[in-house]
């Protein structure tokens, strides 16, 4: 089976003290590590399985700099055989702008399965992966938990909410969003990736692709982002841990626990 | 006068809350807009729904057919895509669940409509709908314009909106058959799988101690086992602990685990996404300890404590113990 991965590189904010730009349209991005999306770590994972079971190639494919191209290195030593990194230039980018050149780039290629992540962890969209779907006209399945391939099918598991799976038969070509817990992403050694950049990497300019201006047009604009206000609703217990835990006792006391 | 359509969302011979948020929803901007609100209900042969919904809607469009009656993102985004050609709606709503990430921006880019996903808000502002959402899992507030079109599509995230039926639309009622030169759907819809029960039952807790991704590594897990045994309280978790696989997926709290409803939660190194604040709308008091002060999770707090969570742990276990 041949498979492709759609992966990117996201900024890791969970920890961090974000501030807005000046333009008020992102977060400042440049003191932020920058890891590979959760999500896609999994599909890449799963995509590697898959191949290992079925034969066939994985390829990794990007949007983004050459910065960008560290988490096509890191695919690479998971075992993706190639990796394609797509250079944007300056175009802006929204769900649909990047599954349009995505699916430029896939479309005509010899492959059974596209997997992306169900979502990214910056802008939380989840919609690259069904656009890109529809772009190829293929069939597709979001928040896959599980996928047993039987010749031109495969038996998937879909997440519903609470606890619930929904199992489907899928036809293939198909493209399958992937839900994080699906596998166990092996571990990545700074080695592995050295060894790695021996692989094929691929850089392709959208320049050059067959796209429209209106392919490249942006659906949805970002005119502002703001920050909450912080801590809003909790009150805030301050002091030595001691004096904490003590107000956490009580505080379990006065809301009927006992301790 | 345009419509603003409300797709039903239905599992298991019930409508999901969010049909009735999204009505709710789409109602308010009806009053503002004097559009005509129509709820679409694609399901089973004798679906017992469409009481439930008319009184919410000006109409009801509803086609049904067994194959309609479970999941399948083919035949819904074929035939919303048809009734988008014909009608023409202003706005549709999907929900944003399992359901509608699994076809509302396939819709979007079949019928050339932009689309919006995870809207918490959605404001008409000359004639174009202009949305707030929430990026950087919940960190930060976004506020999204669409290119001009005809028509827009927006997932509207779940839990946002209270509905309250403030008047009795007297919803008309269309049936139509499935078209018949429907292309055959690529998916097949098996069976449904329900997780098993497990040893201890989260949502029966009064106490609930609850770790995040915060926890750092595997060993952590034990330390607030016992603080959680010391307090007489049940351990649960967030998604990624889960995902890691240590602790079973029955201690999951949040949309895809357990909605618990406990007198005290105690969530630590726990951010706050949505899909894990979800689960703990029933619960009495909140109490979070992070060290980042910007994390979301205060916000749904009662109390907040800005620090390490494993100076709290053990500032705990020496009281309990002492
Ligand atoms: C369809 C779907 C369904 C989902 N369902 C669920 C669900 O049911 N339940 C669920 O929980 N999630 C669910 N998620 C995932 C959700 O979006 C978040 O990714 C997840 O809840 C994040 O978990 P977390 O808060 O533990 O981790 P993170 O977001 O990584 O947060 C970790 C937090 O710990 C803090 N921290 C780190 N170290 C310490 C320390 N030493 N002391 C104190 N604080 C510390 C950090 O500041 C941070 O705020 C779902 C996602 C999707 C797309």
């Amino acid at each position: 089976m041949n498979i492709i991965v759609c992966i990117k590189r996201v900024p890791m904010t969970q920890e961090a003290d974000l501030e807005i730009d000046e333009l008020e349209k992102d977060v400042k991005k440049d003191a932020l590590p920058f890891v590979i999306n959760d999500w896609d770590n999994y599909a890449i994972e799963e995509a590697v399985l898959l191949r290992e079971k079925t034969g066939g190639t994985v390829t990794a494919v990007t949007i983004g700099t050459e910065e960008d191209e560290e988490i096509l290195r890191r695919a690479l030593a998971m075992g993706a055989d190639k990796a394609i990194r797509i250079d944007p230039g300056d175009l802006g980018l929204d769900g649909f702008v990047t599954s349009r050149i995505l699916a430029e780039v896939i479309k005509g290629g010899d492959y059974d399965l596209v997997l992306t992540g169900l979502q990214a962890d910056d802008y939380n969209c989840g919609m690259v992966g069904m656009m890109l779907a529809e772009h190829l006209g293929i069939a597709h399945a979001a928040g896959v938990t599980g996928i047993e391939p039987e010749g031109r099918e495969a038996t998937i598991r879909v997440e519903l909410e609470g606890g619930m799976d929904g199992v489907l038969k899928i036809r293939f070509p198909a493209l399958m969003s992937v839900q994080t817990g699906i596998n166990e992403p092996r571990y990545v050694s700074i080695m592995g990736i050295r060894k790695a950049s021996k692989k094929e990497l691929k850089v392709i300019k959208t320049g050059d692709l067959n796209l429209t201006e209106d392919d490249l047009a942006q659906r949805t604009t970002v005119e502002m982002v703001f920050l909450p206000p912080e801590t809003e609703g909790a009150e805030i217990i301050e002091g030595d841990s001691s004096m904490v835990a003590e107000k956490i006792i009580r505080i379990l006391a006065e809301n009927g626990v006992s301790v | 006068m345009a419509d603003i359509f409300v797709v039903v969302e239905h599992r298991k011979g019930e409508v999901r809350d969010i049909t009735f948020e999204m009505l709710f929803k789409a109602s308010e901007l009806c009053k503002e807009s004097s559009h005509n609100l129509t709820a679409i209900l694609l399901g089973g042969r004798d679906s017992a729904f469409l009481d439930d919904i008319a009184p919410w809607a000006d109409r009801v469009i509803t086609l049904e057919d067994e194959r309609l009656e479970n999941y399948n993102p083919d035949l819904y985004k074929e035939i919303l895509h048809r009734l988008i050609q014909k009608h023409h709606p202003f706005l549709t709503f999907i929900g944003h669940t399992s359901f509608g990430m699994g076809f509302a921006p396939a819709l979007s880019v079949k019928s050339g409509y932009p689309i919006a996903t995870d809207c918490i808000d959605i404001l008409i502002d000359n004639g174009r709908p202009m949305v707030t959402r929430q990026i950087y899992n919940g960190k930060v507030f976004s506020k999204d314009s669409f290119r001009e079109s005809e028509g827009y599509i927006i997932t509207l995230r779940q839990a946002v909106c209270t509905p309250e039926k403030t008047e009795e639309r007297r919803g008309e009622v269309f049936k139509s058959e499935l078209p018949p030169d429907l292309p055959e759907p690529r998916q097949e819809f098996m069976e449904f799988v329900e997780a098993g029960a497990g040893e201890v039952d989260i949502s029966q807790a009064d106490l609930l101690v609850s770790i995040g991704r915060g926890i750092g590594e595997e060993e952590n897990v034990a330390t607030v086992k016992e603080l959680a045994d010391l307090l007489g309280g049940v351990i649960s978790c967030s998604r990624p602990v889960v995902d890691k696989n240590w602790l079973p997926s029955y201690h999951q709290v949040g949309t895809s685990g357990k909605s618990v409803k406990p007198k005290v939660y105690l969530a630590l190194g726990i951010s706050g996404a949505f899909q894990h604040v979800a689960g703990i709308a029933g619960a009495g008091t909140v109490i979070a300890v992070n060290k980042d002060k910007k994390a979301p999770i205060f916000r749904v707090s009662d109390y907040g404590i800005v620090d390490d969570l494993f100076k709290v742990v053990e500032a705990l276990k020496v009281k309990l113990s002492g």
